[in-house]
């Protein structure tokens, strides 16, 4: 399954990159399961990952819980706690 | 009327923003502008950067004045946001609730700001002589957006105790 990642924020910089077009092994069918995979990845995604807490998730640009369940195309994102006002 | 939401790296006039609120069924109008502050826990802050995350955030705003429109019965709630970088002393958000009566604007203007505060995705970096700092999200903020629920449904918010 292929999805697209964004990052912002502190994770975007810990990473290098905002985005990215990840080809996923179909053992990874959830939210939480993508999480463990990132950290599986090694550095920077498995620093980044178990260092930035908490790290919120959205799919489909909706903030989810790490059991909701991915779909070919689907848009995730990763994120700290968000700041604005 | 209704719901109106901007995300926009340029500066805002509110008093441009308030004009264009009046309404025959607007009796009162209420706003907020928040500034960017010139220190943060000692630190000289020259400027905030503002990022966002496209398409998302529109929708949480779009959604966050809805809400108060429906609750309180408004004439609009309007919201305008700023990204990318905010020199100290800059206008970073203007949020505003007109009605017929003066007590639903004064709280939808504060539901506005406690609500986007921590719910669209927004980040801010404090920028200064001695670097970038991300800011922390502060555990106040939600507890605001909190007292928001199981409210009456007009009126100020419950400052603790009560039913």
């Amino acid at each position: 399954m292929k999805i697209r990642v964004l990052y912002f924020a502190r994770l975007r910089e810990a990473l290098g990159t905002g985005r990215e077009e990840i080809e996923l092994p179909a053992s990874v069918a959830t939210l939480g399961e993508l999480r463990a995979w990132m950290i599986g990845r090694g550095d920077p995604w498995a620093k980044a990952f178990s260092t930035i807490r908490p790290l919120r998730a959205a799919l489909a640009q909706k903030v989810c819980d790490d059991d909701a369940r991915l779909r070919e195309g689907a848009e995730v994102a990763f994120f700290p706690p968000v700041t604005g006002g | 009327m209704g719901v109106h939401v901007r995300i926009q790296e340029s500066d805002f006039d509110p008093g441009a923003e308030i004009e264009a609120m009046r309404s025959p069924t607007a009796g009162a109008v209420v706003s907020f502008v928040g500034q960017a502050r010139g220190s943060s826990g000692g630190r000289m802050v020259a400027s905030l950067f503002l990022e966002h995350y496209p398409g998302m955030t529109e929708a949480a705003l779009e959604r966050i004045g809805a809400q108060a429109v429906a609750r309180w019965g408004l004439a609009e709630a309007r919201i305008v946001h700023r990204v990318g970088e905010v020199p100290a002393g800059g206008r970073i958000v203007f949020a505003a609730a007109s009605s017929a009566h003066r007590a639903q604007a004064f709280a939808a203007c504060a539901f506005l700001v406690d609500h986007l505060k921590t719910d669209a995705p927004f980040w801010k970096q404090e920028r200064g002589v001695d670097g970038a700092h991300w800011v922390e999200a502060r555990g106040e903020d939600e507890a605001a957006r909190d007292r928001w629920r199981d409210r009456a449904r007009d009126g100020e918010p419950e400052r603790g105790g009560g039913q």
